[in-house]
């Protein structure tokens, strides 16, 4: 899809990973699996995918992950976070004391719509895109967004999709969806920045 | 849920949404570990050492072994306070083929039902038809014909039929093993011998040529049955396991939680031996095991 040859680091210690592998291989970036910094620095673009937030947040932390990983989120990298991922971004979780990478000024509420058996599809408009099918499996929301996130996408007055500054997040899964326009977009920021670092 | 409740809820999804959330649900899974837990305390324990999900159970495998007869689905209350202690996912299990036992844990709001050979099987020949149901369930199978017949029937997740409660990795391992070797057979078959497989599964034509096409089950593949120490959980993860359950190893050990994370640290770095060695360091006495020859009661042939 590019001229510039991008690498992707896909956050890999648990969760649905290799979905999101799949959809950006097939869109022709490098991915490799994060589960050490060891390859951090090399990556044009960070993936932070479904799964346990409480699971993915405590082994980012006692694999020595979680510094790094927050230090690339600032100073630039292209972040692309679905469902647990997002929560991991949020800068303070309802009910919750845990606090994870936190570099998006949002307040977020897991399980929000309820257990399993409120879990959803349907198609949303998202911002940039137009109508979309959204998979929300025990999915947050966010409550409430500081005044510089760009909401992408709500549901019911909810908010499921923003943008604020070099991070992407989304309270449904894209990566189960045949559907890779949101993917391209994130991908093509991707492109350009990495660009623009070894420019 | 009235029965005029469960039409409406029929009618807000449609089938093929509801198959993708709720193997959608088991992805989200994937690369974790699920804990069999018996009250709200150790499913807390659970969740702190890092469990993707707890399965609510009044006795874990090993003591329904010791103490015998007929095992049962969970106490509604007991199942309750589990889900009140934590924000994971709570499953739960009914016995092989008790539609109602099924419907009383849907009725609970429970995340995941294990249809489950743990507890003395309700039907010795029907299983549930489990794409009656809003809720996902989860099927031990010890080969790919029975985990496709598992599939055909409605479940969003497979695990194998390890033998529960014995502290004994050897049956999960075969079943492991067999399960690639079928799919890669599978995988290299000529298209005009789908047919013949379909009747040897039995199971519909449609579903073999759907799982050779994708050279993997349809739906996510955990282990479960003798995992209990961090080597166990990683060998399962390098025979092609998508995820574990752990069940008596854990509780039954000298130190559940420190057991309990090394566990998951193992499941996600399954294929770095250093990392391995020191997250099985000194975790105390593991479950005492029984070996094959010595179990009574093989849980693994019920429900084929």
């Amino acid at each position: 899809m590019s001229k510039v040859k991008v690498r992707l680091g896909i956050v890999a210690v648990q969760g649905a990973f290799v979905e999101h592998r799949r959809v950006f291989e097939r869109l022709g970036a490098e991915c490799v699996e994060i589960r050490n910094a060891r390859l951090l620095d090399e990556c044009d673009g960070l993936v932070l995918p479904g799964g346990e937030s409480t699971t993915q947040g405590k082994l980012a932390r006692e694999l020595s992950l979680f510094e790094p990983v927050r230090a690339a989120i600032l100073r630039g990298v292209p972040t692309f976070a679905t469902c647990a991922g997002l929560i991991l971004l949020a800068e303070r979780i309802v009910d919750d004391s845990a606090r994870y990478f936190a570099t998006i000024p949002c307040v977020a509420r897991r399980n929000a719509f309820g257990r399993q058996n409120a879990s959803f599809t349907t198609a949303l408009d998202v911002r940039g895109i137009g109508a979309f099918p959204c998979v929300f499996i025990r999915a947050p929301y966010l409550e409430s967004v500081g005044k510089d996130v760009e909401i992408l996408a709500t549901y019911c007055d909810r908010v499921v999709g923003v943008r604020y500054r070099n991070q992407w997040g989304f309270a449904f899964h894209p990566e189960l969806t045949d559907d890779d326009r949101l993917a391209s977009q994130y991908l093509a920021d991707v492109v350009s920045y990495a660009a623009r670092i070894r420019s | 849920m009235t029965q005029k409740d469960k039409d409406k809820d029929m009618s807000n999804i449609s089938t093929s949404e509801r198959v993708l959330v709720n193997r959608g649900l088991a992805q989200m899974l994937k690369g974790g570990v699920i804990m069999d837990v018996t009250n709200a305390e150790q499913a807390a324990i659970a969740e702190r050492s890092g469990a993707v999900a707890v399965m609510a159970l009044e006795r874990i495998p090993a003591d329904i072994r010791a103490v015998g007869g007929v095992a049962r689905m969970s106490d509604p209350k007991l199942i309750r306070e589990i889900q009140r202690a934590v924000s994971i996912p709570v499953m739960a299990k009914c016995r092989i083929g008790h539609i109602v036992e099924a419907q009383i844990l849907a009725a609970l709001d429970i995340d995941f039902i294990d249809e489950s050979e743990v507890l003395t099987p309700a039907d010795d020949v029907y299983h549930i038809d489990k794409r009656q149901f809003t809720a996902p369930f989860v099927c031990g199978a010890r080969d790919l014909g029975e985990a496709l017949r598992r599939i055909a029937e409605g479940a969003s997740m497979i695990r194998t039929k390890g033998e529960p409660g014995t502290g004994n990795i050897v049956q999960a391992t075969r079943h492991m093993r067999r399960i690639t070797t079928e799919l890669s057979r599978l995988k290299s078959c000529r298209e005009d011998e789908i047919f013949e497989l379909a009747k040897e599964f039995r199971v519909p034509i449609s579903l073999v040529d759907e799982t050779r096409r994708l050279g993997r089950l349809p739906v996510v593949n955990f282990a479960a049955g003798g995992v209990s120490t961090p080597a166990d959980a990683a060998l399962m993860m390098l025979l092609g396991a998508e995820g574990v359950f752990v069940g008596s190893g854990i509780f039954k050990s000298g130190d559940p939680a420190k057991r309990a994370a090394s566990i998951v640290q193992a499941v996600t770095n399954y294929d770095d031996p250093k990392l391995l060695a020191k997250v099985s360091e000194d975790l105390g006495e593991p479950m005492v095991g029984i070996n094959e020859d010595e179990i009574e009661l093989i849980m693994e042939e019920r429900g084929r």
